[in-house]
């Protein structure tokens, strides 16, 4: 999979975009979860005042020769007051830990699901345009990136951060010396995560890359493996492939090498810092130094032994926030390229005739019904006066003087006219990019016309709701898509409501009922990965079955048949015939054996029809067809 | 265990690294558990306020301790990633390595994307578990005994809050783990699947969307989805656990240690303040190696998928043996069929060839025609032992292709494939796949003899245009003909084309034809073609049906003779007049 190239910076409002996005989803859950985290790390942080205030007891009974009645009537009840705070705070800690469980799953569910709908609505544009490879790496990388930040990186980070500033007032409240030096320490402790991380991060970006080149070669190798055997070649492979593996290795090593290091190395400083509190606590208690604090408390040892301690928890606490940065950088650069996913322009329709179930009487009146009734017609409503007039759906496709580019000032199409009556049979042949799908893509909206007119049934095709538009265009690609299910599923795609019985027939009309009867399963046999176990040409004939299950009034098969041997294409062409009597067929083919018996033959070049007629008529005129059909010209 | 000791075979030049981490993390291991013990010491020294000295003493021990400390750590992850990455190359290189020896059936049965998935992601996953075991994996273990040791060396008495605590956490985390550990599977099962079926949506877009089928596809991801985040939540709800169980027993021992330490002190002086801040270092410590160590059994539990995948590649014996004592020698380039059954498993209940016959004179030109599902490609493969016989055998120049040295054979068997691949790099770095020693001019001679140099010099970078992975930027018929090329600078004796020129035109087709016949006439080609013109001027022209032998003779005989011959021709040349 071929991974996207993280940008640096992700941009500032992504972050406040996330959390908008957190809120609006669980209004109460949310700030419930906030409270709970909050309360528990400052509980969390309270028995360090209390440690000092019991050790203080002991020394106190030491010096002063107290028994264990007199200290304990001090001890139980901060025992009582700490054993409360505890089973409070581990309430609190229960609820947050399950609720981040909810909201994080249920936060990533409803992105994923936004992330799908919005992918659906988008025009096909979008997908001529972007990578598959990237496209999915925003559901797989970016999401689980986020998973990431919102289970543990936005958690552990206001944990953290808030012991850290309730430790620094008890800090604060009991020695101002000591404190200065444990804020010396941990700005120590961030300079050198901050420069290891800068380095890690650098490493990371390499890492990321080779990542890539190696997963890009061992992707184009094992797609050509049988290739390189045919070629003895397997020596060379591996001499390349040893090349790329060992640059990975070397960025990987740096990489992983620096984000080892800075979990030691950060520790060990808490470590020395944790040391030069003990001493310099100790020399200062010996040496009486005078303490500054919000307690006015002198400094004892009961306030160092408090004070390791909050070091401990003060450095352990940046350490955590420190191992999270790396995390939180990728997961804004996913949410990033989520989000431009997410603000692409949908495909817009304006249409407004829409395709009804229509029960046509003998006089030709139309009336719209809720049943079916295998009769459809447009419904158009006439703005102006209020009006809905019904024309029957017929398969009258008509195109006029169509322009189009892909890209601007690349003209692609050039004053096309195509006029297509039901029941006729109209064949695109051409060399590849004169445009032949292009046209095909016009008629279903696929792309919108630059210049020209479409109609439909009389009607301009900008006019009629897209879904009822491709409703009643039957599409077979040269590239055929099959979904993961069974034979059955993928032909009943083309009509949900289809019967077993009604895809067994479309099955036999496309002449795939033959080889699915002869599958392990027949029709139940199992479909993975885009049909795999099937042969191309099988896949065709299945496609075929699923366009010719949805009954449509126009059909597009674009090079359907050519991976077929011409005598299957013979028995489908056969099927197809019959399923399209009186209807419209629209056939690109590269074979010229598949498109002869159409009623129209148009010739395109350079993205202008350039000559038309029936096989015989284009024979007779002995010009570029007749060239093409005696092999004079390749079609490539 | 076999899994577990085939991959670390593969730690070989990495075993210095991956010792030196343990050693590090040893050392280190010993010093964090020695810092608190003699933390203790200095926290009583204070108290007695001891002399400005010893304070001094203890307080430079306990730093260069902590240097120590860091050194250590440090380097161990210096190491760690070291042995880890390393590891994680030499298993890529071992995969490669195998899956260069595989046979086309080998290839068959993993399928090219789930190699590249144990390629890639599964070895990341195994990278990732290895560095943990090395890092953490003997450290937790050693931080606890230690830990619990000293506890129990400083503490007395004390140290009994551990012996409630830790089998209260052990058995904690133990049910949260033997829980979490199949929901989590489950889960991630049904997310590969999700997954899939994003990339099958992205892939379909223009059927979904031809069929007006966004809304229908977004009901059933919507359910899937749904799905995944109520097992999904589950699972994380299951592991959450762990949090607030380790909370509670450390704030148990919190209150055990300061109670009863603080009453043992004052009663009978037999502990003092410096051992119970230290019991309560160790507490931390004991229980935090606790939960890392449960995690690691955790990540480790689930990256063992991973491990048996990349064990199955390695694993894998090659179907096909380069013979002992291979002739290397091939005399020429005929080729017989004898008695020839083949199926592609032995599982299969339906030969895929059944009882095949041939007799091909070196120099012949034969063609293959039939149907789809024929067995077209899989006769041809069966010459280069592409795929073994099942029965009977096959003969080049009168020895059975099992007698020769792989190498020998399949350089002398050019095969141009159905399936064709070219690879991103110029045309002429793919063309010296067939002789990386090819000069230009040999280069250019194929070209012309394929119908490939003309095409090819109306580029603007000629011989060094760029070609784009999986050949995206030439046409069908061109990349084709840079195949056949490719194909024919390997000078062969046999040249198999397989359905090679169905996006050339008849004229080119017929080109490259009268080519073979003048300038490689000692080389018998094989070639299979659904276009009747491309095989009508051969030899012999075979008609497979359903993988036996319908009929074999010339063009003129098989329209006289073989009913399916006399359709097919029918069909391609008279279809427009019925």
């Amino acid at each position: 999979m071929p991974r996207p190239v993280y940008k640096k910076k992700p941009s500032k409002n992504v972050f406040p975009r996330l959390m908008h996005m957190l809120f609006e989803f669980y209004p109460k859950l949310v700030p419930v979860t906030i409270i709970c985290i909050i309360f528990s790390s400052i509980a969390s942080s309270i028995p360090d005042m209390y440690i000092q205030k019991v050790i203080k007891i002991i020394v106190e009974a030491f010096e002063n020769g107290w028994n264990w009645s007199k200290a304990r009537e001090q001890i139980i009840p901060m025992m009582m007051f700490l054993i409360v705070l505890y089973l409070i705070s581990t309430v609190a800690i229960t609820v947050y830990s399950q609720l981040m469980a909810i909201i994080t799953q249920g936060f990533l569910n409803k992105m994923r699901q936004a992330m799908f709908k919005k992918m659906q609505n988008l025009p096909v544009k979008y997908f001529d345009t972007h990578k598959h490879g990237d496209i999915m790496s925003y559901y797989t990388n970016d999401i689980d990136a986020l998973r990431q930040l919102i289970s543990q990186g936005l958690p552990t980070v206001l944990r953290a951060g808030t012991v850290v500033i309730a430790v620094f007032f008890i800090m604060m409240y009991y020695s101002f010396w000591l404190t200065l030096l444990t804020v010396v320490g941990v700005i120590a402790m961030m300079v050198v995560s901050r420069s290891m991380g800068g380095g890690s991060a650098k490493y990371f970006l390499r890492q990321q890359k080779s990542l890539g080149d190696a997963e890009g070669y061992i992707q184009e190798i094992m797609n050509g493996q049988k290739v390189v055997k045919v070629f003895n070649h397997e020596k060379a492979c591996q001499e390349e492939f040893d090349e790329i593996n060992e640059q990975l290795c070397h960025d990987s090593y740096r990489a992983n090498a620096y984000a080892n290091t800075l979990g030691p190395i950060v520790m060990n400083i808490g470590n020395i810092l944790y040391v030069l509190i003990a001493v310099i606590g100790g020399l200062l208690v010996l040496n009486h130094v005078k303490n500054y604090s919000f307690s006015g408390a002198v400094l004892d040892v009961s306030i160092v032994v408090a004070f390791l301690n909050m070091t401990k928890q003060f450095t352990g606490n940046v350490n955590q926030v420190a191992q999270q940065i790396n995390a939180v950088v990728m997961a804004l650069a996913g949410a990033e390229r989520i989000f431009s996913m997410m603000d692409e322009e949908p495909e817009t329709d304006e249409g407004y005739v829409k395709l009804v179930n229509a029960e046509i009487s003998a006089d030709g009146k139309i009336k719209e019904t809720k049943k079916h009734t295998g009769q459809w017609a447009w419904k158009h409503p006439h703005k102006a006066d209020g009006t809905v007039t019904y024309t029957p759906l017929q398969g009258d496709v008509q195109m006029f003087n169509v322009d189009f580019a892909y890209e601007e000032g690349k003209t692609v199409l050039h004053d096309v006219s195509v006029y297509a009556k039901p029941g006729q049979k109209i064949a695109f042949v051409g060399a590849t990019g004169a445009g032949k799908t292009t046209i095909t893509n016009l008629i279903n909206r696929f792309y919108d016309i630059a210049d020209g007119k479409i109609r439909y049934d009389g009607i301009n095709i900008n006019k009629i709701k897209k879904s009822d538009l491709r409703r009643s265009l039957g599409l077979v690609l040269q590239e055929t898509n099959l979904f993961t299910g069974t034979v059955m599923d993928n032909i009943r795609y083309g009509k949900l409501d289809a019967t077993d019985e009604e895809c067994i027939a479309a099955a036999k009309l496309a002449g795939a009922d033959d080889f699915i009867t002869r599958l392990p399963d027949g029709y139940e046999t199992e479909l993975t990965g885009n049909g795999a176990n099937l042969s191309q040409g099988q896949r065709q004939l299945i496609a075929i079955a699923r366009a010719a299950v949805a009954d449509p009034p126009v059909m597009i098969l674009d090079e359907a048949t050519s991976s077929i041997d011409t005598r299957t294409e013979a028995i489908v062409s056969a099927g197809m015939d019959k399923l399209m009597r009186g209807r419209t067929v629209f056939v690109i083919a590269h074979r010229l054996s598949t498109v002869r018996n159409a009623d129209l033959i148009m010739v395109l070049d350079h993205g202008r029809v350039i000559e038309k007629g029936s096989h015989n008529e284009l024979i007779a005129q002995r010009g570029h067809y007749y060239q093409l059909y005696t092999g004079a010209f390749e079609l490539e | 265990m076999h899994v577990l000791k085939r991959l670390l075979a593969c730690i070989r030049e990495y075993k210095l690294p991956t010792v030196l981490t343990l050693v590090f993390i040893l050392i280190e291991a010993v010093i964090e558990t020695a810092l608190p013990f003699i933390t203790a010491n200095l926290v009583t020294e204070i108290q007695m306020q001891s002399p400005i000295n010893d304070i001094l003493r203890t307080g430079i021990i306990l730093t260069i301790l902590a240097i120590s400390s860091m050194m250590c750590g440090g380097t161990a992850g210096f190491t760690a990633s070291k042995a880890a990455t390393g590891l994680s190359k030499n298993l890529r290189h071992d995969m490669f390595e195998k899956v260069q020896t595989y046979s086309f059936e080998n290839i068959d049965k993993f399928s090219s994307s789930s190699l590249v998935t144990r390629m890639t992601t599964d070895i990341t996953n195994l990278q990732m578990s290895f560095m943990m075991i090395i890092r953490m994996g003997l450290r937790s273990p050693l931080m606890f005994i230690f830990s619990t040791v000293m506890a129990f060396y400083m503490g007395g008495k004390l140290a009994m809050a551990f012996v409630i605590v830790i089998p209260v956490l052990l058995i904690g985390l133990l049910l949260i783990g033997k829980n979490a550990l199949p929901a989590f599977r489950r889960v991630f099962k049904k997310y590969d699947k999700l997954n899939e079926s994003i990339e099958e949506n992205v892939r379909a877009m223009r059927v979904v969307k031809g069929f007006s089928r966004e809304e229908y596809e977004k009901k059933k991801f919507g359910t899937a989805a749904e799905d995944i985040r109520q097992d999904f939540t589950k699972a994380e709800q299951i592991i959450a656990m762990n949090t607030p169980l380790m909370q509670i027993c450390m704030y148990f021992d919190m209150v055990f240690i300061l109670y009863v330490g603080s009453r043992m002190a004052i009663i009978d002086h037999s502990v003092d303040i410096g051992q119970i801040s230290a019991m309560i270092t160790y507490g931390v410590q004991i229980l935090m190696s606790l939960m890392f160590f449960s995690m690691i059994y955790v990540m480790v539990t689930m990256s063992a998928e991973s491990a048996k995948r990349i064990y199955e590649v390695l694993e894998e014996e090659p179907t096909l043996e380069n013979p002992e004592q291979a002739l290397e020698m091939i005399s020429d380039g005929s080729v017989d069929f004898e008695n020839v059954s083949f199926k592609y498993s032995a599982q299969a209940k339906k030969f895929a060839l059944a009882d095949i016959n041939l007799h091909i004179a070196s120099g012949q030109t034969i063609g293959i025609i039939g149907g789809t599902g024929s067995s077209k490609s899989t006769l041809v493969q069966l010459i280069p032992r592409l795929y073994d016989v099942t029965e009977g055998s096959i003969k080049i120049g009168g020895v059975d292709v099992r007698n020769y040295d792989l190498e020998v054979l399949r350089n002398a068997v050019a095969m141009v494939l159905q399936k064709n691949v070219l690879f991103s790099g110029t045309i002429k770095e793919n063309l010296k796949w067939g002789n990386p020693e090819a000069t230009d001019e040999e280069i250019q001679e194929a070209c012309k003899l394929a119908q490939a140099d003309e095409f090819i010099q109306t580029f603007p970078d000629g011989y060094d245009t760029h070609i784009e992975q999986g050949g995206t930027n030439v046409s069908g018929g061109q990349k084709q003909r840079l195949c056949i090329a490719r194909a024919l600078l390997k000078k062969p004796k046999i040249l198999i084309m397989d359905d090679s020129t169905s996006a050339v035109d008849t004229k080119t087709d017929a080109l490259i034809r009268q080519g073979f016949k003048e300038f490689i006439p000692e080389t018998t080609k094989i070639i299979i073609a659904q276009r009747i013109s491309s095989v009508q001027d051969a030899d012999q022209i075979i008609v497979l049906d359903n993988g036996t032998v319908s009929a074999v003779g010339t063009h003129a005989r098989l329209l006289r003779t073989n009913q399916i011959y006399r359709e097919v021709y029918e069909q391609q040349t008279n279809g427009g007049d019925e």
